[in-house]
């Protein structure tokens, strides 16, 4: 019998708490972290705002999760250094606790670039996590003029969560577009000009320069009045932990195919790390809900003792704004398919007989055979493109490949 | 475990299926009024072209990438039907990017996603698609 400890709360240390089970029911599992709370999933403080969820059904795994998978917990308490000589880790109160196979999942923190005068803002806020969806919460009423700064996937989400309970919204990004992550110029277009229609105002090429108590300065010159203010202007990993145990660290933590950290016995999972991947060919971090559960899944099977590869990632995401949809993945490059009808749009990028990429917005029906095509590296001359890129559909591949996927 | 298997060899692209599992899975005990009027949105649903027909419905999978992926919790295996809690399912679509067969769905009001599962949580119990297959090009068996 071995002592586990993970290092986490959210998908990446839930991904390996059912991985390690898979495996080894006896095992010891230490969980450690910071937040008091059971398991959450962090997307949905959007939707917890919006009025869509609530907390209880914003647990992302049942109540008996830790009994049912005997994990002893120790929620609210703060790991501050990992020892890899002596395997053991210290908390916060300074308690150590030893471990023989540690994962750390750290994830990320909203990142605040320094801005002159952000000292001078009372109201301000990140939106990550639970906490900071409560604080946003207490603080705004009907009236509100809320400044976002950031224009990505966290920005919008919160822009979402709060449109009907504040008085207006200005989302300003240095990008020219929304969604530089995720979207190209003309498909950011058409879900600017529908978020556009609910009275949201960008100001996007634009930057704040200096803030007052109530105002921000662009750029550009413009002026923007607000009572509270988002920072929503990226992430950064979690990496300091392993970073002073010694661990190889580039932007995020390194990890292999089996999530094994460059330090004996210690692995990563989720947002801290980087990824393999496959659509560019290139390490990455790859912060993505899905990403993170199956690197924690495939670290907690190899903690165990089994076997198991995490070699498919690419980027990927699925969001949708009012009701209004995309879903995106892989990357943007080489040839280009494109349709597109009033607010449906699709882009499909190949290149060496692959799909690489593809964006859709709007019309969403069967992606995922789409990403699939990625994942797999399908040759694009075993599969009818033609019909294919009209329409994902299982039509397209071989009879054989047909009985394959419904025949057994 | 049973499954549910597609020969596309027997199909007739009847669409006999998606009926049967529009009505399964509406609620309501009277084929008519689960159906009459109504621009039905299975959870099955028919490819055809060329003369080759088939269904395709989920597989059920052993690696489910839609559980895995769920950014809610809301999809989860119970004796190796994956199921979806609707309530708490927020409609990200995440399982819809993630779906290899491209079979889940969003619901009819778009604000959660639909799946079968195989029948298990509505009146009939056993796959609806299957007992009204006129041509048994769906089976529902051990493999």
């Amino acid at each position: 019998m071995s002592k586990f400890v993970i290092i986490g709360n959210s998908a990446g240390a839930i991904g390996s708490v059912e991985g390690i089970r898979s495996v080894d029911k006896a095992s010891e599992i230490v969980l450690i972290a910071s937040e008091p709370y059971h398991t959450y999933s962090r997307p949905l403080i959007s939707y917890l705002l919006w009025g869509k969820t609530d907390e209880q059904r914003m647990k992302y795994r049942p109540d008996s999760f830790y009994k049912d998978n005997n994990v002893k917990t120790l929620l609210g308490r703060t790991v501050t250094k990992i020892d890899a000589e002596k395997k053991t880790v210290t908390l916060d109160s300074g308690e150590t606790v030893s471990y023989d196979k540690l994962l750390n999942a750290t994830g990320s923190s909203p990142f605040v670039p320094p801005m002159e005068g952000l000292e001078k803002v009372e109201n301000k806020f990140t939106f990550m996590t639970l906490d900071d969806a409560h604080a946003l919460e207490a603080s705004l009423n009907k009236d509100s003029r809320v400044l976002v700064i950031g224009a990505g996937l966290i920005g919008l989400k919160c822009v979402e969560g709060i449109a009907d309970r504040v008085g207006e919204i200005t989302v300003v990004d240095m990008a020219d577009r929304i969604l530089p992550s995720v979207l190209d110029q003309e498909g950011a277009a058409l879900v600017q000009s529908f978020i556009e229609e609910r009275g949201v105002r960008f100001c996007l090429g634009d930057s704040a320069t200096k803030f007052e108590k109530n105002k921000a300065v662009l750029k550009s010159g413009k002026e923007i009045g607000f009572d509270l203010l988002v920072l929503a202007v990226g992430v950064r990993p979690n990496v300091s932990l392993l970073k002073e145990a010694g661990a190889e660290v580039n932007r995020g933590i390194v990890t292999n195919e089996k999530c094994e950290t460059s330090i004996r016995d210690i692995y990563a999972a989720g947002d801290c790390t980087e990824s393999y991947d496959i659509s560019v060919g290139q390490d990455r971090i790859l912060a993505l809900l899905p990403n993170a559960y199956m690197q924690g899944e495939t670290a907690g099977i190899n903690i165990a003792g089994g076997e198991k590869l995490y070699d498919n990632a690419i980027p990927m995401n699925a969001m949708g704004m009012f009701g209004y949809h995309m879903i995106t993945a892989g990357s943007y490059e080489g040839d280009i398919y494109t349709e597109k009808s009033g607010r449906n749009y699709k882009k499909l990028f190949y290149r060496d007989n692959r799909l690489v990429g593809y964006i859709m917005i709007g019309d969403i029906a069967r992606a995922g055979i789409y990403t699939s095509l990625i994942k797999k590296k399908t040759p694009l001359d075993s599969v009818d493109f033609e019909l294919i890129k009209r329409k994902p559909q299982l039509m397209a591949f071989s009879k054989k490949k047909r009985a394959e996927f419904l025949a057994r | 475990m049973k499954r549910v298997y597609v020969n596309e060899k027997w199909c007739l692209g009847c669409h006999l299926c998606e009926y049967n599992c529009a009505y399964a899975n509406s609620g309501k005990d009277d084929m008519v009024k689960a159906l009459k009027n109504v621009k039905i949105n299975p959870r099955i649903q028919i490819e055809e072209k060329d003369g080759i027909a088939f269904a395709v419905q989920c597989r059920h999978c052993e690696e489910p990438l839609c559980v895995k992926g769920c950014i809610t919790g809301a999809l989860s295996v119970k004796d190796g039907v994956i199921e979806v809690d609707k309530d708490k399912c927020v409609g990200c679509f995440t399982c819809i990017l993630s779906c290899p067969y491209g079979a889940i769905m969003p619901d009819d009001d778009g604000h959660a996603i639909q799946k079968c599962e195989l029948c298990v949580k509505n009146a009939n119990g056993q796959p609806a698609c299957v007992a009204g297959c006129p041509n048994k090009a769906i089976v529902f068996e051990e493999r």
